[in-house]
C-alpha cells in the first residue's frame, strides 16, 4: 500500500520536474520562436496584436523584402563557398601537419604543437591590420580568397592540435607493417592514416565549416562590399539601414539563424561527438 | 614479424633496426606547407603588428617611430582600462554563470532525466540548450536587439502589458542597463557549451563509485560535491579557460548591439582596437591594444597547458 503511494508520488514529482525543465528550455528557445512568429506577420498585424500573438496568416512579405534587399541568394553563395573551401583545405592542412607531428613524432613536436595552439588562441586583432594591408597590397582585398587563405590557416591551427593528439595513439604496428611492405610515407597517409581517421576528419570538417560561417571580425575588415559579404556580415551591416521596420528586423534575424539551424539538424551527431572529443566550441 | 625474426635472431634483428629508423624518418616534409602558411598568415603579420605598435601611423603615409609611447599612453588610458574592466565583468556572463548553471543542468539531465525518461529525452534537452551556440554571434545579437528594442521589443511590451511600465528601459541605450543587457545575450549564447561538455564528462564516471557512496549514506549533494566535481575537473578546467579566452575576443555582439556605447560603458578591448584601426586611424595605438590582448591570452594559454599537464601527471600516478 505505502509502496504504491510512494510510487505515485515519485511519478508525479517526475512529471512536474520535466514540466519545469521544459519551461526553462522553452524560455531558452523563445528568441527563435518569437523571431519566427513575427517574421510572417504584416506590420499592421504587429501593431495591432503585438509581438506575442500568433500570426493570423502566413505573410512572407518581410522575408522576401529583406531577402531581396541584401541579395540573400548571393550572400548564401558567398558564405557557402568560403566555408566549404576553408573546411576542405583546413582539413587537408591539419592532416598533413598532424601526420608529421602525431604519427611521425618528429623532434620538437611538443613545442610545435604549443605554437599551433597559441596561433589558434591568438586574438585576430593582433593580425588584423597587417592582413588588411597585405590583402590590399596583393590585390585580394574584398575577395573571397583573402578570407579563405586566412581562415584555412587559423582553423587548421586547431585541427593540427586536435588531430595530433588523436594520431599519437595511432597503432604503430600498422605503420610498421605497411612500411615493411614497401609503402611510402605518402602512401601511409593516403591509404592508412587518412581512411582510418575519417570520423575525426569529418568532425573537423563540420566544425571548420560552421566556425568559418559564423566568423565576423576578419570578414568585416576584409570584405567591405555588399556583393562579397557573408551571412552574419550582411545581417549586421544592414541593421538600421533602409529604415528597417519591426517585421523586417525579425525577418533578418530569422534568415541569419535558419542556415545554422539546418546545419545543426543535419550534423547534430557529428557536432556533439566533436565537442566532447576536443573540448571544442 | 616476431615469428619471422625467430629462426635467426641475430641476422634478422639488424635489418629490423634499420627499418625502425627509416620508419621514423621522412615526416618533416609534410610539415612544410603548414609551416610556410603559418609563417605567412600568422607569424609574419604578428611581427609586423608588433613593429607597428612602436610607431604612430594613420595607415596611409609613413609610420613614424615613437618607441614605447603607445604603451605609455595605454597604461594611462582610462578608456582602455574601462574596456578591460568590462571584459572582466563579462567574464561573469561568459564563464562563471554558464559553468555553474551548466554543471547543475548537466548533472541534473544526466542523473535525473536520463534515469527517469531515458537517453533520448535528455539528449533532446541537451540539443535544445546547445542551439544558441551555433548561431553566429552577430546574428544572436540582432535577435536580442529586436527583443529588447525600446519601443516595440518583446520585453518592454510584456512589462507594459503586466502594468510594469516604469520598468521599461532603452536596454542597450541606457548606460545603467547596457552592459547588463549585453550580459544577458552572452549567457543565452554560452550556456549550452558547458552542458554538452559536462554531460560527456559525466559518462566517464563509473556508476559503481556513486553507488558505493550512496550505500555509505552520502546525500546527492555530497556525491555531487565530493565525487562528481572532483572527477570532471579536467573538463571544468577546459570550459573555464576556453571561455575566458573567448571573453577577451568578444567583438561581434558589441559591434552589433552597442558599438561600445553609450559613452564607453560596453566598450571591450577588441572593439577598442578595431575603432583605433579603422575609425580613428590610430593604427599604432590599435596595435598596442591588440598586443596587450595577445599577452593576456598567451599567459592564459600557458596556465592552461601547465594545469592540464599537471592534471595528467596526477592522474597517471
Amino acid at each position: 500500500m505505502t509502496s504504491i503511494r510512494h510510487l505515485n508520488l515519485h511519478d508525479v514529482t517526475k512529471w512536474i520536474v520535466l514540466i519545469i525543465l521544459s519551461a526553462f528550455l522553452l524560455l531558452m528557445l523563445m528568441p527563435f520562436v518569437l523571431v519566427t512568429l513575427n517574421s510572417v506577420k504584416t506590420e499592421a498585424e504587429f501593431g495591432l496584436y503585438g509581438p506575442l500573438s500568433l500570426p493570423r496568416g502566413l505573410n512572407f512579405t518581410s522575408l522576401i523584402d529583406f531577402w531581396n534587399r541584401v541579395n540573400f541568394t548571393q550572400v548564401l553563395i558567398n558564405s557557402t563557398y568560403i566555408s566549404l573551401t576553408v573546411a576542405i583545405f583546413g582539413v587537408i592542412l591539419s592532416l598533413l601537419n598532424a601526420f608529421a607531428l602525431g604519427v611521425g613524432k618528429i623532434r620538437g613536436r611538443v613545442w610545435i604543437l604549443v605554437f599551433f595552439l597559441m596561433a589558434n588562441f591568438l586574438p585576430q586583432e593582433a593580425l588584423a591590420y597587417p592582413l588588411y594591408y597585405f590583402a590590399k597590397f596583393f590585390h585580394v582585398y574584398d575577395t573571397a580568397l583573402s578570407v579563405i587563405l586566412v581562415f584555412t590557416v587559423i582553423q587548421s591551427a586547431f585541427g593540427t592540435y586536435l588531430l595530433s593528439s588523436v594520431f599519437s595513439a595511432f597503432p604503430r604496428e600498422l605503420i610498421e607493417a605497411a612500411t615493411l611492405d614497401g609503402c611510402s610515407k605518402l602512401g601511409l597517409l593516403e591509404y592508412i592514416v587518412a581512411p582510418l581517421s575519417l570520423p575525426t576528419l569529418s568532425v573537423l570538417f563540420v566544425f571548420f565549416f560552421i566556425w568559418t560561417w559564423n566568423e565576423f571580425f576578419l570578414p568585416l575588415i576584409l570584405l567591405p562590399s555588399n556583393a562579397n559579404q557573408t551571412v552574419p556580415l550582411a545581417m549586421a551591416v544592414n541593421q538600421g539601414q533602409y529604415g528597417m521596420n519591426i517585421t523586417a528586423q525579425s525577418a533578418s534575424g530569422l534568415l541569419g539563424m535558419l542556415p545554422c539551424i539546418i546545419f545543426f539538424l543535419i550534423f547534430q551527431r557529428t557536432l556533439t561527438r566533436g565537442i566532447t572529443a576536443g573540448g571544442i566550441k | 614479424m616476431q615469428e619471422r625474426a625467430l629462426p635467426q635472431e641475430r641476422r634478422a634483428l639488424e635489418p629490423m633496426k634499420k627499418n625502425t629508423l627509416s620508419i621514423d624518418k621522412g615526416y618533416g616534409v609534410f610539415l612544410i606547407p603548414g609551416i610556410i602558411a603559418f609563417f605567412l598568415i600568422i607569424i609574419f603579420p604578428f611581427m609586423i603588428n608588433l613593429g607597428i605598435s612602436f610607431t604612430t601611423w594613420n595607415g596611409i603615409g609613413k609610420p613614424i617611430w615613437v618607441g614605447l609611447k603607445n604603451f605609455q599612453t595605454l597604461i594611462n588610458d582610462s578608456v582602455f582600462w574601462l574596456s578591460f574592466k568590462n571584459d572582466l565583468i563579462l567574464l561573469i556572463a561568459m564563464t562563471i554563470i554558464p559553468t555553474i548553471v551548466g554543471l547543475l543542468l548537466a548533472t541534473f539531465l544526466f542523473d535525473y532525466i536520463t534515469s527517469n525518461f531515458g537517453q533520448s529525452v535528455s539528449s533532446f534537452f541537451r540539443a535544445g540548450f546547445y542551439l544558441p551556440q551555433i548561431i553566429p554571434g552577430a546574428v544572436a545579437a540582432i535577435v536580442w536587439e529586436w527583443i529588447l528594442q525600446p519601443d516595440w521589443g518583446v520585453v518592454n511590451y510584456v512589462l507594459k502589458a503586466v502594468g510594469l511600465s516604469s520598468w521599461t528601459h532603452d536596454w542597450f541605450g541606457d548606460p545603467s542597463t547596457a552592459l547588463l543587457a549585453v550580459m544577458v545575450v552572452l549567457v543565452w549564447v554560452q550556456l549550452g557549451y558547458p552542458v554538452v561538455i559536462f554531460m560527456a564528462a559525466l559518462q566517464r564516471i563509473e556508476p559503481e563509485i556513486l553507488e558505493a557512496a550512496s550505500i555509505d549514506g552520502a546525500s546527492w549533494l555530497q556525491k555531487f560535491y565530493y565525487i562528481t566535481i572532483h572527477l570532471i575537473r579536467p573538463e571544468i578546467l577546459v570550459v573555464v579557460l576556453t571561455t575566458s579566452i573567448y571573453t577577451l575576443k568578444i567583438f561581434g555582439q558589441v559591434y552589433v548591439l552597442t558599438r561600445g556605447g553609450p559613452g564607453n560603458v560596453t566598450n571591450v578591448p577588441s572593439y577598442y582596437a578595431y575603432k583605433n584601426f579603422f575609425e580613428t586611424q590610430q593604427v599604432g595605438y590599435g596595435s598596442a591594444i591588440s598586443l596587450a590582448m595577445a599577452a593576456i591570452i598567451i599567459v592564459l594559454t600557458v596556465v592552461f597547458i601547465n594545469m592540464q599537464s599537471r592534471q595528467e601527471r596526477e592522474e597517471s600516478v
